[in-house]
Parts: C-alpha cells; sequence; structure tokens
C-alpha cells in the first residue's frame, strides 16, 4: 500500500476544510433520506476521497450503506488489490458486480471498441446492479471540474425509472436544501465531490493520508505507443499490432479506468508532493488520458443521459 | 478607485487579502449578448485554467460552432450542453472553478432571460457576490434590474457592475460613468453592503485579469483583484448559534450523537442550548469529529454533538442558543419564487423542506406578486413560473427558523409539489406571523375518544358544499333535528350566522373567502375536539379550502356533502334575491354568475334536490352517517 509521503504540514486550509463539510453534509443528507444507498467504488483516487468523507461522516459509527465496484474486467490488477485491500481495512462491505451478459458475449475493449464496451460492461452493467439490489440512491465521486455536461449536473441529480438523464429538466438546486423525494422505481444520483477540483483531490489526498493506487505514482513500467497514448499492457490479453513493442518507461496514471483505455503520461512524479507540483504546472486536462472521452465534446454528455455516472 | 457612493452603500477596493482568503462563490449574470461567457472564458483563460487538449476542442468548436471570426470563441468553453451550443444561449447554471495564488473561486454562469429566472436564483443561492454584466452600448436595461433585485431578493450583499464591451464604446470614461450614475440610482433600493464598477473587455481581456492601458481615467481594480480581496463572510459565526440535526449517530448503546453543519454562531462543549421546538434546554458534552473532540464549532463546520441530557432529539429539529431563540411558529410570511409551470395556488398543500426536515405547508394568501423589471407590487391570485410574490404560510406543525435577511442558512425553504416531487418553488421567510410558545402543549386528560365514549357517537364535521339556494342549509337543519332526536351532541355553523359575527371583517374577494373558510373550520375543529358533530353550511367553492378543512381533523372526521344542485334550478329558486341583482351586475364575485365553483371530486355524499325533496335528501345523509359509524 501506498501511504502519502511525510506528515501534513499544517492545518487543512479553509478552503478543503469548507469542500470536506460540504461533502460530509451530502453523504449524511442522503444516508438520512434514502431506503437504501450504495456509494460507487471506481478505486481511483476520487473514490478515495469519496470513502474517506464518508467514514468521517459517521463516526464513530460505520458508513449505513455498502460500496459497489462496477468490475468490467479489464481494470488494472494493481486497482482490484487495492480495492480488496481498502475494503478489508475499514470493514466495509463491497458488492461487485460485472455484467454477465457482457462476458457471456465476450464484450471486451479491445475487440468490441470503447464505446460498445462501456456501454455494456460499465453503464448497462451498473444499471444492472442497481436494480439488482434495489438501490434507490447511488454517490458517484464525479466532480464538476472534470467535463463541460459535468459541470451542469445537480449534486441530487433525479434519475426517472430506467436510470434516464434529462439534462434540459433538471431540479433547480437552491442553498442546501435538497430535494430528496423520489416516486418508486426513480433514483437519485449523488455526488458529494462536484464541487472539488482535482488539485483539490490530491491536495486533500497528501493532507489526510489517504491510501491511492501505486499507478497514480511514475514508476517504469512496460508501455506500449498507441495513436500518440502510451498503454500499458496489464496481462497477456491485449495483442500487440504489428510493429508494436514494449518498452520501460517512466510513467503514471492521472485518471484510471479499465487498463487498454488509459493511457498513461511520461512523468517522474514518485510523491505525492510531485504529483501536486506536475499537476501545477499541468497543460491537459486529466480526462485527456481517457479514450472513451474524446470521439466528440458532447460525448459525455451522450453516455450520462444513458446511464453512464 | 473612483468613488461612488450613498446611503449605505460602500464601494470597495480590491485592497490586499491576507494569505488565504477562502473560497468565492459568485455567480455571473447577464443576458445573452452581454458578453457573460465570454467574460467567464477570459477568466479560465487568463488563470490558466485552461488546458492544451481543452484548448484544440475550443479551437475546433469555434470554427464549427463560433461567432468570432477566427478568434477562440470563449463562450463555446462553458456553454456545455449540446442544446446550448446550438442555440448560444445559456439555459442552465454551470460551474466553473477557477483559482489564483490568492483565491479559489467557483464561478455559477446562470442564464439571463426572463424565462430562467429560476435558475440565475439558483446560482445566486449559493453566492456570496455577483457580478453584473452591462453591455457598454446599450446601458442599463430592464434585464439589468431584474438581475440585481434578484440578487438582492436572494441576500447577495456585493455585487461587481461590469461594464462590458467598453471597447466597442472608445473606452470612453463618460459613457462609463453615465451607466454607473444610471445604475446607482436605481439600485439605492436593494440592499446591497457594495457595488463596484469596472470597465472591461472581456474579448480583449481589459481590465479582467490585466489592468488595461487603454482607459487611463480609471484607477480602480481588475475585476479579478477585486473579487480575490473581497471579504465574502456573512458574519454567520457572529449570529447566534443554529445547528439543524441532520442525522441521530447511534452506532451502539453507549453513543447517541447529533450530525449536522453549524448554520450560524459557535457552539462550545459545555454550552447550555435548547431544541427549539421543545424548548427543552441542556447541555453540549463533547464536539466528536474523526479528527477527535473539538473544543468549539463554527458555522461551516459539520461535527457531531453529544448532550448531557436524554432530551428528545430527532432528525429536523434545531438546536440554539437560548439566549437567542429561533422563531417557531406555523404562520409566517416569506418571499416565493415560483419555478414550475403549474401555478401556485394559495390553498393548495406542499411539502415544504426546510432546515433538516419536510413539513406540509399551504399559502394561506398571496399578499402580492412582484414584477421583476419594474418591481411594482401587483394583486394575484397564483404565482405563474419565474414570478415572485409575498405570501404567508402556514406549515402542519411549527418549524424553527431566522428571517432570511438575518441568516440565509435558517430563513430559506424550497417548496415541492407533493404529486411529482418536482421541485416547485423556493422562499425566503420575511417574518413570522403569530408567536407560538415554547411551552408543551398540556396534555389533557379527558381527549376526543373519552368524550366521543361518554356521548355514544362519534365526533364529525358534515360539510354542506352546493351554490347559494342548493339547499344545503334547509337539508343541514333538517340533519341536525333528526341528529338532534337521537341524542347527538349538535352545532350549526352557517354563511350567514358566522359571517354576522365572527367574519364579519371579511368580503368576498378570493383571499376573504379563503379566509372565511379557514376560520369556519377551525372553529369546527374545536367543536369535533369537544365531541360534537358540527353542521357547516358555506358555498365554499374551492376545492383547496375544503381539504384544508378536511387536513384540521382526523381521518373520517370530515363528511363531504355535496349538495348539487344545477346552476338553473338555484337561479330559478333564488330564495333571497341574490342571483337576480349578481346578474344585474350589483353583487360581484357571486359564485356561478361571475366567480368559479369547483365541485368535490371525492364528495362522501353527493344530493341533488332537483329530483328529491330536503327530506329524502336528509334521510340519506343519516343513512350514510350510520354506514360510516359515526352514529351508533
Amino acid at each position: 500500500m501506498t501511504r502519502a509521503s511525510g506528515q501534513p504540514a499544517h492545518a487543512l486550509s479553509q478552503h478543503l476544510k469548507r469542500l470536506e463539510a460540504e461533502s460530509i453534509g451530502i453523504i449524511r443528507e442522503v444516508a438520512a433520506e434514502f431506503r437504501n444507498p450504495v456509494m460507487l467504488y471506481s478505486i481511483g483516487k476520487d473514490s478515495g476521497v469519496m470513502l474517506h468523507l464518508a467514514l468521517k461522516a459517521f463516526y464513530p459509527g460505520k458508513p449505513p450503506f455498502p460500496l459497489l465496484h462496477i468490475d468490467t474486467g479489464w481494470k488494472f490488477r494493481d486497482m482490484i488489490r487495492h480495492r480488496d485491500r481498502i475494503a478489508a481495512r475499514h470493514g466495509v462491505r463491497l458488492l461487485v458486480h460485472t455484467n454477465p451478459d457482457g462476458l457471456a458475449r465476450g464484450v471486451n475493449p479491445i475487440a468490441s471498441g470503447s464505446q460498445l464496451h462501456t456501454q455494456v460492461m460499465k453503464t448497462e452493467a451498473l444499471k444492472q446492479a442497481l436494480d439488482k439490489w434495489e438501490f434507490d440512491a447511488a454517490f458517484g465521486g464525479a466532480r464538476r471540474d472534470e467535463e463541460k455536461s459535468r459541470a451542469k449536473e445537480r449534486v441530487f441529480s433525479f434519475r426517472s425509472a430506467g436510470h434516464v438523464w434529462d439534462p434540459r429538466n433538471q431540479r433547480p438546486e437552491l442553498w442546501s436544501l435538497y430535494n430528496t423525494r423520489i416516486a418508486k422505481g426513480e433514483t437519485i444520483r449523488v455526488f458529494p465531490l462536484s464541487n472539488w477540483t482535482e488539485l483539490d483531490i490530491w491536495l486533500y489526498t497528501r493532507h489526510e493520508q489517504i491510501p491511492v493506487v501505486p499507478l497514480y505514482f511514475a514508476a517504469p513500467r512496460p508501455v506500449i505507443e498507441r495513436d500518440g497514448l502510451l498503454i500499458m499492457r496489464d496481462d497477456e490479453r491485449m495483442p500487440l499490432e504489428p510493429g508494436e513493442r514494449e518498452q520501460v518507461r517512466m510513467v503514471r496514471f492521472r485518471s484510471l479506468g479499465c487498463y487498454p483505455l488509459s493511457a498513461a503520461i511520461e512523468s517522474n512524479a514518485a510523491t505525492l508532493d510531485d504529483i501536486i507540483e506536475e499537476m501545477l504546472i499541468a497543460r491537459t486536462s486529466e480526462r485527456s488520458g481517457r479514450l472513451i472521452d474524446s470521439d466528440e465534446a458532447a460525448s459525455m454528455e451522450k453516455k450520462k443521459r444513458e446511464g453512464y455516472f | 478607485m473612483t468613488a461612488y457612493s450613498h446611503d449605505r452603500v460602500t464601494v470597495s477596493s480590491g485592497g490586499p487579502g491576507g494569505p488565504e482568503k477562502g473560497l468565492l462563490r459568485f455567480l455571473t449574470c447577464g443576458s445573452v449578448d452581454d458578453g457573460k461567457s465570454t467574460l467567464i472564458g477570459r477568466l479560465l483563460y487568463d488563470t490558466k485554467l485552461i488546458l492544451e487538449d481543452q484548448l484544440a476542442a475550443l479551437e475546433r468548436d469555434s470554427r464549427k460552432h463560433g461567432t468570432t471570426g477566427d478568434d477562440i470563441d470563449f463562450a463555446l468553453l462553458v456553454d456545455g450542453l449540446e442544446a446550448e451550443r446550438e442555440q448560444g444561449i445559456t439555459i442552465d447554471v454551470a460551474y466553473r472553478f477557477f483559482s489564483t495564488p490568492r483565491r479559489a473561486f467557483i464561478v455559477a454562469d446562470t442564464p439571463g432571460h426572463e424565462q430562467y429566472t429560476r435558475n440565475m436564483a439558483t446560482g445566486a443561492s449559493n453566492s456570496h457576490a455577483a457580478v453584473i454584466l452591462i453591455d457598454a452600448r446599450k446601458g442599463v436595461l430592464t434585464q439589468t434590474r431584474r438581475h440585481s433585485y434578484i440578487c438582492s431578493l436572494l441576500g447577495i450583499r456585493h455585487v461587481v457592475l461590469a461594464v462590458n464591451k467598453i471597447d466597442l464604446v472608445e473606452f470612453s470614461g463618460e459613457r462609463f460613468h453615465h451607466i454607473v450614475g444610471d445604475y446607482l440610482g436605481f439600485a439605492q433600493a436593494l440592499a446591497f453592503s457594495s457595488i463596484t464598477p469596472i470597465p472591461v473587455s472581456a474579448r480583449y481581456g481589459d481590465n479582467v485579469t490585466t489592468r488595461s492601458a487603454r482607459m487611463s481615467w480609471y484607477d480602480g481594480p481588475t475585476l479579478i483583484e477585486h473579487l480575490e480581496g473581497l471579504d465574502a463572510s456573512e458574519g454567520l459565526e457572529g449570529k447566534p448559534f443554529r445547528f439543524p440535526v441532520q442525522w441521530v449517530n447511534r452506532p451502539n448503546l453507549d453513543f447517541r450523537g447529533f450530525s449536522g453543519t453549524v448554520a450560524s454562531g459557535v457552539v462550545r462543549a459545555g454550552d447550555r442550548v435548547i431544541v427549539a421546538a421543545s424548548g427543552r434546554e441542556t447541555t453540549v458534552a463533547r464536539i466528536v469529529t474523526a479528527d477527535g473532540d473539538l473544543p468549539e464549532a463554527h458555522a461551516g463546520d459539520a461535527v457531531t454533538l453529544t448532550l448531557a441530557d436524554e432530551v428528545d432529539v430527532a432528525r429536523g429539529d434545531m438546536l440554539a442558543e437560548p439566549q437567542a431563540r429561533p422563531e417557531v411558529v406555523d404562520q409566517f410570511a416569506a418571499q416565493v419564487l415560483w419555478m414550475i409551470d403549474e401555478p401556485m395556488l394559495p390553498g393548495r398543500s406542499y411539502l415544504m423542506r426546510i432546515g433538516t426536515q419536510y413539513v406540509p405547508a399551504r399559502v394561506t394568501s398571496l399578499k402580492h406578486k412582484t414584477d421583476v423589471n419594474t418591481l411594482e407590487h401587483m394583486a394575484a391570485k397564483t404565482l405563474g413560473l419565474n414570478e415572485i410574490g409575498l405570501c404567508n404560510f402556514s406549515t402542519a406543525t411549527p418549524v424553527a427558523f431566522d428571517a432570511y435577511a438575518d441568516n440565509r442558512e435558517t430563513g430559506a425553504f424550497v417548496l415541492i409539489d407533493r404529486f411529482t416531487n418536482a421541485t416547485a418553488g423556493a422562499g425566503m421567510i420575511a417574518f413570522g406571523l403569530r408567536r407560538a410558545t415554547n411551552i408543551h402543549r398540556q396534555a389533557l386528560l379527558v381527549d376526543k375518544a373519552a368524550r366521543a365514549r361518554m356521548n355514544g357517537h362519534r365526533p364529525a364535521i358534515l360539510w354542506f358544499t352546493g351554490l347559494s339556494g342548493s339547499g344545503k342549509s334547509t337539508i343541514a337543519n333538517i340533519v341536525e333535528r333528526e341528529l338532534h332526536a337521537h341524542g347527538a351532541h349538535t352545532y350549526m355553523l352557517d354563511g350567514d350566522n358566522v359571517r354576522h359575527g365572527l367574519n364579519r371583517d371579511l368580503g368576498f374577494t378570493d383571499a376573504d373567502r379563503v379566509e372565511n373558510i379557514r376560520r369556519v373550520g377551525e372553529v369546527a375543529r374545536l367543536f369535533v375536539d369537544a365531541g360534537a358533530i358540527v353542521l357547516c353550511s358555506f358555498i365554499s367553492p374551492f376545492r383547496a379550502e375544503r381539504r384544508m378543512v378536511r387536513e384540521l381533523v382526523g381521518e373520517g372526521e370530515f363528511v363531504e356533502i355535496h349538495v348539487d344542485t344545477p346552476l338553473e334550478i338555484c337561479k330559478q329558486r333564488d330564495p333571497k334575491g341574490l342571483y337576480a341583482r349578481a346578474i344585474e351586475g350589483k353583487i360581484k364575485n357571486f359564485t356561478g354568475i361571475d366567480s368559479p365553483y369547483e365541485s368535490p371530486e371525492h364528495a362522501e355524499i353527493v344530493v341533488d334536490t332537483g329530483t328529491g325533496s330536503a327530506e329524502d335528501a336528509a334521510q340519506r345523509i343519516l343513512e350514510a352517517l350510520r354506514q360510516r359509524q359515526v352514529l351508533g
């Protein structure tokens, strides 16, 4: 397990303290108002912060909801190890769901393409899991600074039966008076990190010494270069194309997903301090390494309407 | 900087801030063409928040949808949704993030059209400051006034007047001063504590983050300098302690904590606090957090309090300072902004979300609505989408609050449609309408059930509704005679006897009709409490008011009897000559003539005197009462 380097240098900044309090308030609100909430846990840095906040919100009790991981079967092995370690460490219930239909059909990111894979193994799988356990509220770690259509999403984001998001017809959200009322079959997605930025996440992770997947830190790793992106072959399922050759480079990941769809960046940032310093001079956004976003600017909104987180 | 001041308004300057000023949330308002999105794009670009891949996407988009020729169209950066990019307007609130070495910012980018007033109010509700854009060519417009009014209504204290497109008026100081003069004349009526005018060109960046070399006459701060230095604290820490209980934390028998976020003030371990609704007093034992116990917690802190005594506290309760208590009442006046297509109807029951509780609430009267463009007050019966009005509310149980002007955290609420769950309205409480006591109601030794046993029948309200001349009172009289003969305790309230006494101050406007029925309902409830069968004979034309009375008493105690005599027959009967006078126009607001009658949809009993005698109708009612076990 990789821990944050060094001790917190000083008290939490006013800014992060406010964000922390706001998120804790949102998480408590869900626990108080919903019958059967769940926290989506995607193993990344945002999920790490979200879980940390949930643990704080109910201290000395435990969060009164389970974690849910939608496993596409193509996550980095390091991520799965991290996931199981964290769940065990905090004694929280972890549910894992993989779309059985997708598995049976052999859907995968390489042969099926990123769009179909994402649709079947993430979006469909998520809807299956929410229906299977009859969750009426699901926390997600999305932030408004990630992407344009996210910038307009509510903290409590209503989904009609069938998990459909209608961006033109969202409930106005005033003050911190969230409307948590839903009818049977309807659900709410809740985004406690709405107002955090990527930098906030890292600063908070460092201050709170929240464990993160080691892939965020630079290390010599075998990668191939494909379409200008550095892809790490995490196992043998990903075939090399003619002329492709694995080469060891000093890389890290800014964003983690399915390994064939997550590009690494060349970096020497081996500690949280390094990552934060790198971020402050970064000139590309974190999702630029996500192959699933790049089709066109509105692709995220399309996926979200269909039920993607 | 240039000095503008009058009355309560001090024009602040962007003086040096401390090392950490904390987060500033502000909104931008302006109409489609004022360059609002361009300004935000410019802020993001100049503060290096636009990254290479986003810039590449922006350049592609600019060629496809842009309006700035070969230049980058910054507006496309913030108009996120597909539809908006196509239409070139901002239809929702978008939140944008940027920071400078001195401060972090969250911008709520809100649309300017009148039909998006609710979106603007949403952005304003969480903002400390507003940047109001004015097109230098156009000056102060109707929409400038509307935006300013909404900002002031939502409690924004600091306004920046960004006079944009100053490049298009040759960077004219004269033009700028003229616009500012206009604005200050208007804004005097609004309760802003600072107004800072800045001439800018969002497109070229003048005075946004860098000082313009083209306006030597302006020596004030740039927009970003001003925002960096702005004091955003709402003074919440200095206000009385308020703590809406959000979650009762009870992991085991040894720990019982009350989790929530301090809405205002400061609390220390050992402080005396009260539970606002019951007035019960206790002491804060510990302030628990995952990072260890705190000696004190301040406004905005999310903590868990443990109390020294076993007092009854649940989600929805508010803990408060004993020396400075919130109001605890079930009737108050509030400004309401309506946010759904279906109009707000006085009398209808909505769900009110206030603090951490939901409580059924209804509008007892709409005092007036405000024209958002002229600020004029107008009489109104309903509020439509994006309309704002001052309403009196009645809640099912007393709620604890402070006036919105005193405390934005504890003085706001939202209204939810009980059928669709849509967020229907936003409210800002002006003042309480009657003092409630903090004393428990005396528990009574003899209650309604005991009286019913003694009486040998159950109490009930028999509510006769129907047109004037339908036969309500005639039938009610016969029913009462029969009930009396059976030994039942009865009382009759009818329109004529009540209007000569209790309600002689009321006329026949819609508002007075609502109040008439409310009072009758309250009196009837007392009779029901006393164990009586009370017969009420009132035209009571509106469903909402009949429902209001229904909700005053217990399940099954309200029996609605629709005396469904056709209007034509009532007109022919015209026992008091009222129809004739109404038709001649000598009586206004006469039900059935120039005022509507809303037929009951689910009346317990329907009788029609057009086809049978009043005696027959009375017998049918008595039979129905036996079936409903009102009579033994």
